[in-house]
């Protein structure tokens, strides 16, 4: 690969968070057995026309404003003409002359290097509806048909598999975070064309390019572009020429293969579409979805570093997840301990999320209980050991951590005088160790502490039992 | 009542139900029968169950004896077979549609249902409204009640031809170039385009959409005005529609029984070469008798009249041929026997579509591919702003255009369906007003020594639809051409 240069490009398809689908009024979920959220508009009835789903266009919008696009202020519907069993019209609605976003960039990072990637557009457009192939037949479930799906564009600035797949990866955590869809890529959320091409090192135009039709994994976008660049890399260097060409991947085989033309050949014949006004905003309008934008990943995970004195690490973890990132702000405020609200977080939280298979929406123990606990940590009412305990209750069961210390009876042993009593019987039951201790190993206080915590059943808080043993020890 | 119920129009019907002198039983019962003895002659229908219609007609007999009020209320049309009507067959006069029952009521429908309206019957239309003769349908040629030897007109040949021959006291059409008004002319009836966007499009099947445009025909203006007033107005499901307020249109319409200050334009370009003198004579004394009505008359120019035709053969064509694509046998409609996806789709597009739509098919396609595209459609779209801004600058001279409504009186049966480009001609009057998007009204103005009916066409700017209405009207009470009837 080291003397030539590949440049990919992205078509990326996002199926929008709306409540009903592009043009009618039926319901927009994945869910639900085939063909029941279905209408004349959608299946293509005669006579069905359109209505443009004014919520699909603020949230193809605001992603616009989150990557600074151009919003127009007039944008225009055409229809896309082909033949297939899974568009019900036969022409699909899209955006060619007068998309809704012009230009706009992301920023990615990729092994430190921070880079940026340039958006050609965004349009508005409607999904086609899902086919299963059959043995003898196909089956068509007219669900989908018409939910509605914004297209970005970007321009051919990413060098590698590596930066692809980090710029879809910004891109995911932007749309999540602004609601803007689930992104959920095992329910065909995100779709992406992949163009590819290579070019010379010290060249400039751009080598002769393929498209990789409808991927839907990050793994496998990075695969198969592994395996695409690699390919024109040899086909060049073995003295062949490249095609301009439509390639499907493998992902069995683990290689990428030509489609036949009939698949791709098509003039498209775009034109107006009559049935639909243009999309007219005005600059107030567009003003007011800025100002519901939230703060995004990049930003947050700045000030994360700044405010709360996170190390990046912590703040790209917690960050990455808005629900997520929401809940970290709410127990650091509530405690005051930001870096001890992030250990939890990262840590237990997390952890307990992960085995449970729970999203943080669905947690039982709020941010202010959690708070609560790192407080009682931090006034050493518990020790750290107990309030995992503690932890596991209210990720459990919810209620008040106090309670629980209480219930459980999990309270510290900070009373010196008992502390002494469990430091005398340590002392007594391990005269070796005690002489260990006495010659000037220092290891040795560490297994009576332990010993200490075992009499305590846990209870004892570590450093007033090393405290009381050193007392009794030195006397 | 001494005359036969049959001859009774929309209006006169509305208000013998509501004073309780017939019921809408002996009514549709009566329209059935002559039904019944005419359609072996017309073809003008394409279905009718008298059993459904009685059912429906008894339901609204028994709502008014309930108490419903409803200005409509039991009052039967017949619709053309593009528009849905929930329960009825659709077919857009198609193979294709072939089998296809609506599963929804087109917007107009809904709303005439609401006020009461009895959905009677469904009328011939060449297939997919493409033509000028409703030779096209695969349900066969309508015969003109005037002369059965004669086209009725199209596409709207078979309302047209149900309404003159009382087989319905009004219909609802539609008009895509002169659809609704040049079978008005030809079958002695008053046809309505009203302006593109007043009504909503919403459940008739599409031909060109940028063009078509639902409208009424009836035996009178203001039978075809409470048709228009009770199907207009914004619709949610037409994005197109306007939201501008219709207005009390039959109020309005009985404010001005004369025509004084009424300025009528006269587009040279109307009264030229291709005009039938008999056509010419009877339209001419028309505009006599709107100038004894106090109109003043004014010379205009519509410069760019002469392209509309070619204009509309190119984006007419481009618009149905995505229109049309939905048609492939896959969801519904007639399904030809086949190997595989592709084949199905090409038998079932060969076999069910008839020639005309094809030919339009392939002429659309071809203007939008690769490479013409900017020679054809994107041409075609100037002209039609030239053409809009020819209407745009007649209209500051004058409140309306009057004018023949077609060259000629109706053609024979088989004389055009073989010369397209002849057929196509048809239109050169009617055309340029869909291609400007405004309104446009055919009203009948007199019979040739042959027998044959013509009309006067009165031409609006957007959304003056109740002012030509209220032209039309004034005309109508002067005269008592529509009022003429052929002896069918």
């Amino acid at each position: 690969m080291s003397d030539f240069i590949p440049s990919i490009g992205l078509e990326v398809h996002v199926q929008l968070k709306t409540r009903t689908k592009m043009f009618c009024a039926c319901a927009a979920h994945d869910e639900g057995e085939p063909n029941t959220a279905v209408c004349p508009v959608c299946l293509g009835l005669p006579g069905a026309m359109p209505v443009i789903n004014r919520e699909a266009i603020r949230k193809t919008a605001k992603v616009g404003l989150m990557i600074g696009s151009e919003i127009s202020l007039r944008s225009t519907f055409d229809r896309k003409n082909y033949f297939y069993p899974d568009m019900s019209k036969n022409y699909q609605i899209t955006q060619q002359a007068l998309p809704l976003c012009i230009g706009g960039t992301v920023e990615i990072e990729v092994g430190g290097q921070k880079k940026v990637i340039r958006v050609h557009h965004i349009h508005q457009e409607e999904d086609v509806a899902k086919s299963t192939h059959m043995e003898t037949s196909t089956e068509i479930d007219f669900n989908r048909a018409s939910m509605a799906l914004m297209e970005l564009v970007t321009e051919p600035d990413m060098a590698s598999p590596d930066e692809a797949v980090a710029f879809l990866t910004a891109l995911k955590e932007m749309l999540i975070y602004a609601d803007i869809s689930d992104c959920n890529l095992e329910m065909g959320h995100v779709r992406c064309d992949v163009n590819s091409s290579i070019r010379p090192v010290g060249t400039d135009p751009l080598g002769v390019k393929s498209e990789l039709k409808n991927m839907n994994t990050f793994k496998g976008i990075h695969r198969a572009l592994t395996y695409e660049l690699e390919r024109q890399v040899q086909t060049l260097r073995a003295g062949g020429t490249l095609a301009q060409e439509t390639r499907r991947w493998d992902d069995e085989a683990g290689i990428t293969l030509p489609m036949r033309s009939k698949e791709y050949a098509h003039d498209y014949r775009y034109f107006p579409e009559p049935d639909l006004p243009p999309v007219v905003l005005t600059p107030d309008r567009v003003a007011a979805w800025r100002a519901e934008l939230p703060e995004l990943p990049a930003a947050r995970r700045k000030r994360f570093i700044q405010d709360y004195r996170l190390p990046e690490y912590d703040a790209g973890v917690l960050t990455a997840d808005k629900a997520i990132a929401d809940y970290f702000e709410a127990v650091a405020q509530a405690s005051g301990n930001f870096k001890a609200a992030s250990n939890w977080v990262m840590g237990e939280l997390l952890r307990a999320l992960g085995e449970k298979g729970l999203s943080i929406g669905e947690v039982k123990i709020t941010p202010t209980a959690l708070a609560q606990l790192i407080g009682l940590v931090d006034a050493k009412t518990i020790s750290s050991s107990a309030a995992k305990d503690v932890f596991q209750v209210l990720f459990d069961e919810g209620g008040d951590p106090a309670a629980v210390v209480k219930q459980k009876g999990l309270a510290q042993v900070s009373d010196t005088g008992a502390l002494d009593d469990f430091a005398a019987q340590a002392i007594q039951a391990n005269e070796k160790v005690v002489a260990d201790f006495q010659s000037g190993k220092e290891a040795a206080l560490q297994f009576l502490v332990g010993q200490v915590m075992k009499l305590s059943r846990g209870k004892a808080n570590p450093q007033l039992a090393a405290e009381a043993l050193r007392k009794q020890l030195s006397r | 009542m001494s005359t036969a119920l049959f001859e009774l129009g929309f209006l006169e019907a509305a208000d013998a139900l509501a004073k309780k002198e017939i019921t809408s039983q002996e009514l549709v019962q009566a329209l059935l029968t002559r039904t019944e003895a005419l359609e072996p002659d017309l073809n003008a229908l394409t279905w009718w169950d008298a059993e459904t219609a009685l059912a429906e007609a008894r339901a609204a007999d028994a709502a008014r004896a309930a108490g419903d009020e409803r200005p409509w209320l039991g009052v039967p049309i017949t619709v053309k077979d593009l528009l849905n009507v929930k329960g009825q067959p659709c077919t857009a006069g198609s193979g294709i549609l072939k089998g296809y029952v609506a599963p929804y009521d087109a917007t107009v429908i809904a709303r005439l249902r609401a006020a009461g309206c009895v959905c009677l019957s469904r009328a011939n239309t060449d297939e997919f409204a493409m033509g000028s003769s409703t030779e096209t349908s695969v349900y066969g040629t309508t015969r003109n009640p005037w002369d059965l030897t004669r086209v009725p007109g199209g596409s709207s040949g078979g309302p047209a031809a149900a309404v003159a021959a009382r087989l319905a006291p009004a219909a609802l059409a539609s008009d895509t170039a002169g659809s609704i008004r040049q079978p008005a002319a030809f079958c002695g009836i008053t046809g309505f385009k009203p302006t593109y966007g007043r009504v909503s499009r919403y459940g008739c099947a599409a031909f060109a959409s940028s063009l078509d445009q639902i409208g009424p025909m009836a035996r009178s203006v203001e039978d075809a005005a409470a048709l228009y007033q009770a199907m207009a107005g914004q619709d949610v499901h037409d994005s197109t529609t306007s939201a501008r307020p219709v207005g009390d249109v039959l109020g309005d319409m009985r404010t001005a029984p004369n025509l004084k200050g009424v300025r009528l334009g006269l587009p040279r370009q109307h009264f030229a070469e291709g005009l039938d003198p008999e056509v010419e004579k009877l339209t001419r004394a028309a505009v006599a008798q709107c100038q004894a009505l106090g109109a003043e008359l004014v010379d205009v120019d519509l410069p760019h009249s002469p392209y509309g035709i070619a204009c509309y053969y190119v984006l007419g064509p481009a618009e149905a041929s995505a229109n049309l694509a939905r048609y492939d046998g896959v969801r519904y409609g007639f399904r030809a026997a086949a190997e595989d996806v592709q084949q199905m789709y090409e038998q079932t597009r060969t076999q069910g579509f008839g020639a005309e739509v094809k030919r339009r098919i392939i002429l659309g396609t071809y203007v939008l591919s690769s490479g013409f595209y900017d020679a054809y459609y994107l041409r075609a779209q100037k002209v039609r702003m030239l053409i809009r801004r020819d209407f745009e600058r007649a209209f500051e001279q004058c409140d309306a255009l009057i004018g023949p409504v077609t060259p000629t009186t109706a053609f024979r049966i088989g004389e055009k369906i073989a010369d397209p480009l002849q057929m196509y001609l048809g239109d050169i009057y009617t055309v340029n007003v869909n291609l400007a998007g405004i309104c446009g009204l055919s009203v009948p103005c007199g019979v040739t020594p042959d027998g044959l009916p013509a009309g006067v066409h009165l031409v609006g700017p957007a959304f003056e639809d109740t002012r030509i209405l209220k032209i039309g009207a004034a005309y109508q009470h002067a005269t008592d051409w529509h009022l003429q009837r052929p002896k069918i």
